[in-house]
């Protein structure tokens, strides 16, 4: 996994805190379509200030959730509060919110200041507050320049931080955000990433974030909501879910991992014992979920928390965490290397590596029969 | 490959030649001294005085020229109502009813059209005592009916096309939806209000059938008057006045498309500009 | 100015959904009254008896009230022989014909200028398009009867074409197109053409010319690639533009009056003189219903069509 998360880890964790009062509630939230579940009985609490993504596949329903916030459409069953107020029956323009688009949805017809203005003069706020508070809004995202031209005049990344800037110039308590670097181009997206954390920690703003870049939310966010099928499959700080998935699917939906189907031997207090036929060999898992001797489980092992050596380790621990096997293939991708490495049971594994010596010294090549070994905090054990 | 290219070339030429070959020989004619518009004798003028002079195709012009430009407006009106309804409302109770009694004016024969407003107009005023009579009332509301499908389709496929997240973003920053269609929709739809008004004013100016049933005495429009005159036989007048139809409507398209051209151009410029500025 | 759109617009911003309401009822109601209203009419008068009288018509629903008895009764006549009359008489059931035959022959050769035509321009640069597609709907700009009109001056003897056919010496002495079913052909044709380019042309503008680059990749010739591919896909757009074309085509008046012969029969002529020679407004009525029922399906078809179109350019 690359990206190291933008903001400083926040010792304020309101989640944590069952004295907090969240800002957004949804509640066993179900919209549908006909006889199509969009949205599946979604819970979830948002507190003030955080940056909150939701992550997930094409058509899992991140729009459709966020368009119910929005209030472009009414939950079928459920009940969403936003500041405690319940949203049912309110209508778009009465609402605390407001959305960037992914298409931005800036109006053709007027220029980028009349753009930015346009949520102001509906609130019939004077001229003059709206002049400055659309010129403070265009210095910010430093688009000052350009406030006589049309949207048509400015570049994708100019646009995106004009709707920006229209979509926080009310000052919203939650601002929704669908996909907003969608459209930008991977160096641009990073910068963007960037502001937008500034903007939304100096401005503290709520922001939900619909993404399907895992990357993104990541690097963004304070708590991930993965979804699935319109339904949440975990709710958790990045390092959370990518740490200790609760399922496969969010387990292989973040990043890449190697899963090992095995039945459960022992567990002694939150060690777990597994044994997996096609790792071969005896897998012990720390800081486990007990599991009943005899049960199915799934072991997920990030491919970086795997060393891998040409050398038989000594003393390797009593074969556990331990097991040999082939290198098939290497991919160089400059600063790690990915190694798969087929197993005598057939089951091909995928390691990453540092490239702590230069590539022509690397002691590990095709072909090489290599041991593999990780540490019992390495794993995590799924249940279903 | 070749031959092929050389074929569709031929077929857009013979195309184009059939459309104006017939308009190019009437406006020919129209210059003709001799009344048999067919065999060329001499240039002159006198045809285009003549038609300056008939005092009954001018009145009759006056009274189309009235009742398109109101029935065309009254078709905006209710197309674009009826276009906004048919593509941002959802489902609502009776619209595949409204869908097709949108769509079917588009085809319907215009003698069945003509009859069964002129019966309605009849039997509404035996029993309403109105309208009374039948002239410029009865016509203007027969054009609106029919030229205001056409209208709701273009406004309708003009709605469809455009991005529906724009009124939304607007109502998402605080506009009520009326608010909403002033500002936002209306404008951006203009191009298409403008476009179905001239479709129903030409199409209002042009009908003859219609117009024959539901009209009463001392309501005559121009086309019934061509209609008319041309059933007993050619007169070089018609080719007159259709010259001058075809200037008309040749300015206005020459107009038209050298604002377009410069729009064209002017947002090339910006789109470049936006490149540099990137 | 200004400030009347603006009270106009906060006047009807408080009046919200309110207005949604409106603005549905009014072109519905309108509809309602002008376009369905009217066809129950005409189907009732159809079933009524022609009079003497103002309007010429007998009423389908008479009170009688029987004095005697001190009751009365309502009573409705339905008088079915005009619609004996149209399938006991040959004239009726030949202008039927006659018509369903001229608009399929309309059609066809619409079809067969108009496609070439369609597929040309969409073929043609991007930039040429526009102007060219200018070009074919230019004509329908200017007056329907003043481009019936042309084709008197060209087809009849002594006209543009006979001329032209007497000097190249093809023909000794006047030819006479006018006032035949040719006549007919040729001047529906002319005034539906464009009708029938522009829903042909926008599937075919439509339609990805990476097809055809990928059909020939696989090793399909041209005239081949055409017919399983371009034609199959343009189908929508021929469907759309021969009923735009042939409905209205059935029901054609004016091209028949002022083009064809006193024998070309058209069940628009038909009607239109039964209603203002003879006077005779059940039996128009009865035409009328007789005319719809024929076009009932094709108008169904074509709305389906619409309907999809509206659909798919959501
Ligand atoms: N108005 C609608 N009518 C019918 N189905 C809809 C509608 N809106 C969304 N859906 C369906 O609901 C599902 C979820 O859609 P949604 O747009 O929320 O997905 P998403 O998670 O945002 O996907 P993506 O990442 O592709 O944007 C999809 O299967 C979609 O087809
Ligand atoms: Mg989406």
């Amino acid at each position: 996994m690359a990206g190291q998360p933008i903001r400083k880890p926040t010792r304020l964790e309101p989640w944590q805190d069952a004295g907090q009062t969240p800002y957004v509630r949804i509640e066993k939230v179900t919209k549908t379509f006909g006889d199509f579940v969009a949205v599946d009985e979604v819970s979830l609490s948002i507190y003030r200030n955080e940056f909150f993504a939701l992550l997930g596949g094409s058509g899992s329903g991140k729009t459709t959730l966020l368009r119910m916030l929005a209030g472009f459409e009414q939950p079928t069953e459920g009940r969403i509060y936003i500041d405690g107020v319940d949203m049912a029956g309110i209508p778009p323009y009465e609402r605390p919110v407001n959305m960037m688009f992914q298409s931005y949805a800036l109006f053709p017809h007027m220029t980028v200041e009349q753009n930015v203005a346009f949520g102001l003069k509906q609130d019939g706020v004077a001229k003059a507050e709206i002049r400055d508070r659309v010129a403070e809004m265009l210095g910010m995202v430093q688009l000052s320049a350009f406030g006589r031209r049309r949207p048509h005049q400015l570049s994708g990344g100019q646009r995106q931080r004009v709707a920006l800037a229209r979509s926080l110039v009310k000052r919203p308590k939650l601002l929704l955000l669908d996909e907003p670097l969608g459209a930008l181009d991977k160096k641009l997206r990073e910068r963007t990433q960037f502001e937008l954390v500034n903007i939304q920690e100096k401005l503290g703003v709520t922001f939900i974030v619909v993404t399907h870049d895992q990357e993104e939310a990541m690097t963004m966010s304070s708590r991930i909501a993965v979804m699935n099928h319109g339904v949440i499959a975990q709710v958790g700080t990045p390092t959370e879910i990518y740490e200790y998935p609760h399922s496969r699917f969010v387990a292989e939906f973040i990043g890449s991992i190697n899963m090992f189907d095995g039945r459960v031997v022992s567990t002694e207090g939150d060690q777990v014992l597994v044994a997996s036929e096609e790792a071969g060999c005896e897998l012990l898992i720390a800081h486990a979920t007990p599991a009943p001797a005899g049960s199915p489980v799934s072991v997920a092992i990030r491919p970086e928390k795997i060393a891998l050596s040409k050398e038989p380790v000594a003393g390797g621990g009593d074969g556990r965490n331990q097991t040999t096997g082939i290198v098939r293939e290497i991919a160089y991708l400059g600063d790690v290397s990915i190694y798969l490495v087929q197993l005598p049971t057939g089951k091909t594994v995928r390691v990453t590596a540092p490239n702590v010596t230069r590539r022509t010294e690397m002691p590990i090549t095709w072909e090489d029969e290599v041991t593999l070994t990780w540490r019992p905090f390495a794993g995590v054990v799924l249940t279903q | 490959m070749k031959r092929r290219i050389g074929f569709l070339s031929w077929a857009l030429l013979f195309g184009y030649a059939f459309l104006y070959v017939p308009i190019a020989l009437l406006v020919v004619f129209s210059f003709n001294e001799s009344r048999l518009v067919t065999v060329w004798s001499g240039f002159s003028t006198k045809w285009y005085a003549e038609l300056l002079h008939n005092d009954a195709l001018l009145s009759a012009a006056g009274l189309s020229f009235q009742v398109a430009a109101v029935s065309a407006t009254l078709s905006v009106l209710l197309g674009t109502c009826a276009g906004l309804a048919l593509t941002r409302f959802g489902r609502f109770r009776g619209r595949t009813l409204f869908g097709g009694m949108i769509t079917a004016p588009l085809v319907m024969p215009e003698v069945i059209t003509g009859l069964s407003l002129l019966l309605l107009f009849v039997a509404m005023e035996q029993w309403l005592g109105w309208p009374d009579g039948r002239g410029v009332t009865t016509i203007t509301i027969a054009h609106t009916t029919f030229t205001m499908s056409y209208v709701a389709v273009v406004i309708q496929s003009r709605l469809a096309g455009m991005d529906g997240s724009l009124e939304e973003a607007a109502m998402d920053l605080g506009a009520r939806p009326a608010k909403v269609f002033f500002v936002i929709t209306l404008p951006l739809i203009a191009p298409a209000l403008v476009a179905g008004w001239l479709l129903a004013f030409t199409l209002s100016l042009d009908d003859v059938v219609v117009a024959s049933f539901v009209s009463g005495p001392g309501s005559t429009t121009l086309p019934m008057v061509i209609f008319s005159s041309v059933k007993f036989g050619i007169s070089p007048q018609i080719n007159a006045l259709a010259t001058l139809m075809v200037l008309v409507v040749a300015t206005g398209i020459f107009i038209a498309s050298i604002v377009m051209a410069r729009q064209d151009r002017q947002r090339k410029r910006d789109e470049q500009m936006a490149i540099q500025n990137g | 100015m200004r400030t009347v759109v603006a009270i106009l617009v906060s006047g009807l911003s408080r009046i919200g959904l309110w207005g949604r309401g409106v603005v549905v009822a009014v072109p519905y109601l309108w509809l309602l009254l002008f376009f369905m209203v009217p066809f129950l009419i005409v189907f009732g008068i159809s079933f009524s008896e022609s009079i003497i009288a103002q309007p010429p018509y007998s009423s389908l629903v008479e009170w009688l009230r029987d004095e005697d008895a001190g009751t009365s009764k309502l009573q409705i006549l339905l008088n079915i022989s005009n619609y004996f009359r149209l399938g006991g008489d040959d004239l009726y059931i030949l202008a039927y014909l006659n018509s369903l035959r001229i608009a399929a022959v309309t059609t066809l050769m619409c079809l067969a200028i108009g496609y070439p035509m369609a597929y040309a321009i969409a073929k043609a640069d991007p930039a040429r398009r526009g102007p060219l597609m200018m070009l074919v709907i230019l004509p329908f700009w200017t007056s329907f009867l003043i481009r019936i009109y042309a084709w008197i001056g060209i087809l009849k003897g002594n006209g543009v074409i006979s001329n032209l056919l007497e000097w190249v010496g093809i023909t000794s002495g006047p030819v006479e197109i006018l006032y035949s079913d040719w006549a007919v052909y040729i001047g529906m044709t002319y005034c539906y053409l464009p009708f029938m380019v522009l829903p042909l042309y926008s599937t075919l503008e439509k339609m990805d010319p990476s097809l055809l680059e990928a059909a020939a990749d696989l090793g399909s010739r041209p005239l081949k690639s055409f017919l399983s591919i371009t034609l199959p896909l343009s189908l929508p757009g021929i469907v759309a533009g021969s009923l735009l074309v042939f409905i209205p085509a059935v029901g054609e008046f004016v091209t028949p009056e002022l083009l064809g012969g006193p024998d070309t029969l058209m069940i628009g002529r038909v009607l239109w003189n039964e209603f203002f020679a003879n006077r005779d407004w059940p039996v128009a009525s009865a035409v009328a219903i007789a005319l719809l029922l024929v076009l009932v399906i094709p108008i169904m078809i074509f709305q389906h069509v619409q309907g999809k179109q509206a659909e798919a350019g959501r």
